[in-house]
Parts: structure tokens; C-alpha cells; sequence
């Protein structure tokens, strides 16, 4: 795992620069076409992109797991509201070694759905949605917290963070430079056509050289980061099967998770890498955009691995599923026997699709505060925790009933 | 300035050599620190399932008046591993309560009145993942020592080791078949 770790570091490093020298030049081309050709400018378009990017990281990096947990709409927990999720990812902290628990949000979404966040093992948060606290059973849980875990030891979600505020910033400032072009264009035009006739070749061909520069930049950044972020998903199955011993948890929940056609609400293009499936459906399954490998593929490897639950048991069961070759760096993979465990034989009794719904408003009732008070005649009054009064009366049966007695 | 460049350079070398031991030194600080606390945690939560079981006996004795020997089994266990005078006993003794409460997690099976019970299901919850933990902590810390073991034996880590006496730790195994088996717990 360390072995993997260090490949992951080094993996981070050589993509930031890529996307960091891409960041640059297109910050040395725009400036340079501001200032009519003049190279100098460029040095100083080129300082202008850094400094966007030193202002985006420091931003994300002080305060963008926050911003991130706060625009998915993540509510803190405690552990009463669902004892099972924490003592699970409490089960996955020892297992990893890791010096502290991270902090638990829940998501009120029926899409089952999770994602960790954060800079370090020591600040990382992992947020899941009610939907999938009401469709997992308990093993399937521990391996979608196992995956998260997995991200967190990996060094994942510092470097989705790094990745994306680069991609980000690449972005904004082709955004701003195309807008820029196409409006002063509009005004502007005859003042280009009254300049002298060689200058102004030179410049329109680098005005197309730029703004070519522009439209693709940001693609070949996000062509970079989907590829590795991609494989990154697979590592973090390899790392969670490795984690809980047991491959067909982790099957069992993306099965869960391909299985509905919710798109969740919260989420959106630059946060979709960070979750455990892509949160958006209905798109084509697999092209060079997409954030995560095919879920089929993923349940299938893991439903293939018979044999053990280390890396290497994992790797060979990679190639003969995808007929491709390596995704486990090579350096992680040493030889060692992890025998796969059984299954822990607590399954959830089948609920209807009805039954499931309630529970998740249930869950994020509690989760929001609401009192819950049951009338002498069965019915369950949900009280909002705005409501001041002491006393509240049945609807059914017109029974006054304590507030406070039954909470 | 001969006579200076030769002094300045072995001693350059000396420095270098000195911050490259200090660092090895101090990583193999960490791990060793790391697995102990590795170590430590699975006594934390062989206590914690010690402090689980009266409240679970408690809860379903008055559902299961038939199933007075599993409970003796359970309590008896309990006591003899907190009792322990040494590694071995309390590692039997563990073993033994581990089976006995996987025994009566099979038999709550019959108590359909027992299994409707809010507080034991909660208390079903906490004890399945004690189980859990108690696994998951064992597992943990033979991954760390395992690392720290490695690291012990490779160059150059291991010259460092040597001079300030590292040692290997042992994995934790479980000596009989039985407790092999054990951590699955029916419901």
C-alpha cells in the first residue's frame, strides 16, 4: 500500500506539471495577443495565469472541502442518527491504520451515492447520500466505505482537489480570453482592417493560433485528468477489497448503484470524479470524457477475484476481465496471501421501493431534527423542529400528545 | 587552501552521511510507534467487547430462559479473559468467548421476540461490529508490522536497524482452526 502510495505521489506530480506548463503557455499566448505580438506581454500573461492559480489553490486548499461538502448540500452526523455507518467506518479506520476517524456527512438524495474529501488522512471528511444508507446492507456498506477510505490513503482527494482547481483555472481564463474575443470582435473590427496590411496578417494568424490554443487547452487538461482519475477508481476497488477481505461487498453496492436511474441532484461536472459512481446516468457509458471505468467492468473484476484479496489477486483479475494490462503500479505488487473471508451472513430483509423511501425521509428528518412522536393509535407524527409548542395533536385520532416524552 | 578543501570535503561527507542515519532513524521511530498502536488496538477493543457483554447477557436473559448455558459459557469466558495472568491464557480465553458469542448470535435465530426488541438491536449492531473490530484490528496490525519488518530488513534501512537494535515483530496468528473460523457471526 505504501509502495502505492509513493507511485500515486509521483503519478500527482507529473500530471500537475503537465497541466500546470499548459496553464502557463496558455497564459504567455493570450498575453501575447493582448498586447499586439509583443513577447513581453507574455511573460506577463503568463504571471497573471500563475497568480489566478496560487489564489484558486489557496482557496481550495484552506477551505475546499468545506465549499464542496456545503454545495452537495452535506449535513454533518453524529453517530446516534446511524450507528451502523459509523461503526463501519470506524471498522475501515482500524483496518487502514489510519490515526483518526474522518468526519461523516449525510447527503439528502435518494441516489445512492458517496465521496470523501479533504487534504490529508487527518482532515478528510467522507459524505454519503440517504439513498444508499437505505439500500446497502451492512457489507455492501463497508466496502463502499472501504473504497472512500481508500481515496483518503491513496492521496486521492488532495490530488482531485490540486487537478481540479488546475483544470479550473484553465478554464476560467480560456472562458474569459473567447468571451473577451468575441464581444470586442463584434465592436472592433474595422480597426484591425485599418492597420497595415503585414502586421496585420502576422496578427490574425496568431489570433487563430491563440484562440485554437484556447478551445483545446482545456480539453487536453480534462482529457488528463478523466485518464488518471479513471484508474485512480479502480485502484481504490483494488484497495478496498484488500481492506475488508471480501470482493463481493463492494460488487454487491456499485451493482446497487448502476441498478438505479436517479441522477443526483447536488452534483456536477467538476465534482462528479470525487464519487464512487459517475452521479450523472443516461449518458453514453464509456468515452474519453468519463470520470469513472464502466461500472459493469468493475463489479465484474471484483466478482472474478476468487482466489484472494491482495493487489495482485486483483491485477490478474484486471487483465482477464479487461484484456488490458497494468493497473496496479508494480512496484505495490508483492506477493502475499490475503484469503477472502466469508460473508457476514446479516442480510437486509427485501423491502418494497415504498418502505425504502420512507426510510430515507426518515433518515434525513433525523438528520435535520425533527422530533418523531408516535400517537397511541400507531401513527408516526414527524415534528419539524421549528414547531415551539409542547403539546401536538394526532391527526387521525385528535389524541394531544407529548412532545417531549416520546423523543 | 589544499589543506582546507581537504578537511571541509570528508567532513562535507560526514554531515551527509549523519542526516541520511538521523532520518532512517526517525522513520524507523514512526513505524515502530505505528505498530504498537496497531498493537493497542486490538486490546482496545477486546476491552470494549468485555464491556458489551453484561449489558447483552442482561438484555437477553429474560427472552431466553432456555439458553441458560450459553450465557454461563459467555460470562465465564468473559471473566477468565479479563483474568488473565499471561499473553497465551487470555489469547485462549478470547478465542473461547469470540465462539461462545458467535453460538449465541445463532441462537437469538428462535427468539423472534427478541430480534423485535429496539435496545438488542441496537446492542446486535455494536456487537457484530465489535467483532468486526476486533478482526480489523488484528489484520490492521499485521500490515503495519509487516511494513515495519521489510523496512528492518532492506537496505539500507537495515544497517541503521542494526546499529540501534530494531527488531522484527511477530504477525499475529491464531493458533487453532476453530478461531479461524470464528469472526463470521450469524444473524
Amino acid at each position: 500500500m505504501w509502495e502505492l502510495i509513493r507511485v500515486n505521489k509521483r503519478n500527482s506530480v507529473l500530471l500537475l506539471g503537465a497541466m500546470g506548463t499548459v496553464l502557463l503557455i496558455l497564459g504567455f499566448v493570450l498575453g501575447m495577443v493582448f498586447a499586439r505580438g509583443n513577447p513581453q506581454a507574455g511573460w506577463v500573461g503568463m504571471f497573471v495565469a500563475a497568480i489566478i492559480w496560487l489564489v484558486m489553490m489557496g482557496v481550495s486548499l484552506s477551505a475546499g472541502d468545506q465549499i464542496l461538502l456545503a454545495s452537495s448540500k452535506a449535513t454533518p452526523v453524529t453517530p446516534d442518527v446511524h450507528p451502523m455507518l459509523f461503526n463501519v467506518v470506524e471498522e475501515m479506520t482500524i483496518a487502514a491504520n489510519m490515526p483518526k476517524m474522518p468526519k461523516i456527512y449525510i447527503i439528502n438524495d435518494p441516489a445512492p451515492n458517496a465521496f470523501a474529501t479533504g487534504r490529508s488522512p487527518e482532515t478528510a471528511s467522507v459524505a454519503v447520500t440517504a439513498g444508499l444508507l437505505t439500500k446497502l446492507n451492512r457489507d455492501e456498506l463497508q466496502g463502499v466505505m472501504a473504497h472512500e477510505i481508500s481515496h483518503i490513503l491513496h492521496r486521492d482527494i488532495l490530488f482531485v482537489t490540486l487537478a481540479g482547481v488546475m483544470l479550473g483555472s484553465i478554464v476560467l481564463i480560456s472562458q474569459v480570453f473567447l468571451r473577451g474575443m468575441f464581444y470586442s470582435s463584434l465592436g472592433s473590427r474595422r480597426r484591425y482592417s485599418s492597420n497595415r496590411e503585414g502586421g496585420g496578417q502576422a496578427q490574425a494568424i496568431m489570433m487563430i493560433v491563440a484562440i485554437l490554443f484556447a478551445i483545446l487547452a482545456p480539453i487536453f487538461a480534462q482529457l488528463l485528468y478523466f485518464a488518471l482519475s479513471r484508474k485512480r477508481e479502480y485502484l481504490a476497488d483494488a484497495g478496498a477489497v484488500r481492506l475488508t477481505r471480501y470482493p463481493e461487498g463492494l460488487a454487491g453496492a456499485l451493482e446497487k448503484i448502476a441498478g438505479t436511474d436517479v441522477n443526483m441532484e447536488s452534483a456536477n461536472k467538476v465534482t462528479a470524479p470525487m464519487y464512487i459512481a459517475n452521479p450523472f446516468r443516461g449518458k453514453k457509458a464509456m468515452n474519453l470524457y468519463s470520470t469513472h471505468p464502466p461500472i459493469k467492468d468493475r463489479i465484474r473484476i471484483l466478482r472474478n477475484m476468487t482466489h484472494g484479496a491482495a493487489f495482485t489477486d486483483y491485477e490478474k483479475s484486471y487483465e482477464q476481465v479487461t484484456k488490458k494490462k497494468t493497473v496496479v503500479p508494480a512496484s505495490a505488487l508483492k506477493p502475499e496471501e490475503v484469503a477472502i473471508r466469508d460473508a457476514s451472513g446479516e442480510s437486509k430483509s427485501t423491502q418494497t421501493a415504498r418502505q425504502q423511501a420512507r426510510q430515507v425521509g426518515d433518515l434525513m428528518r433525523t438528520v435535520s431534527q425533527f422530533a418523531f412522536v408516535t400517537c397511541g393509535c400507531g401513527l408516526k407524527m414527524k415534528i419539524p423542529p421549528n414547531y415551539k409548542h409542547n403539546k401536538v395533536q394526532c391527526p387521525r385520532c385528535k389524541k394531544i400528545s407529548d412532545i417531549n416524552a416520546s423523543d | 587552501m589544499g589543506i582546507l578543501i581537504g578537511l571541509l570535503v570528508p567532513l562535507g561527507i560526514l554531515v551527509l552521511i549523519a542526516v541520511f542515519v538521523i532520518g532512517i532513524y526517525n522513520t524507523l521511530v514512526r513505524l515502530r510507534n505505528q505498530v504498537d498502536n496497531a498493537w493497542s488496538q486490538i486490546d482496545v477493543q477486546l476491552k470494549r467487547r468485555h464491556d458489551l457483554i453484561p449489558n447483552l447477557v442482561e438484555t437477553a436473559k429474560g427472552y431466553m430462559k432456555h439458553e441458560q448455558d450459553t450465557f454461563t459459557k459467555i460470562t465465564e469466558a468473559r471473566s477468565r479473559a479479563m483474568g488473565a495472568g499471561n499473553v497465551a491464557d487470555a489469547a485462549k480465553a478470547e478465542g473461547a468467548l469470540t465462539d461462545a458469542l458467535s453460538k449465541f448470535m445463532l441462537v437469538v435465530e428462535n427468539y423472534p421476540d427478541l430480534k423485535a426488541n429496539a435496545n438488542f438491536l441496537s446492542l446486535q449492531e455494536t456487537l457484530t461490529s465489535t467483532e468486526n473490530k476486533i478482526s480489523f484490528a488484528r489484520q490492521g496490525y499485521n500490515d503495519q508490522a509487516l511494513f515495519y519488518n521489510n523496512k528492518i530488513q532492506m537496505f539500507p534501512s537495515n544497517v541503521v536497524a542494526g546499529m540501534f537494535s530494531f527488531t522484527k515483530r511477530d504477525f499475529f496468528e491464531i493458533e487453532n482452526e476453530a478461531e479461524r473460523e470464528a469472526p463470521k457471526v450469524q444473524f
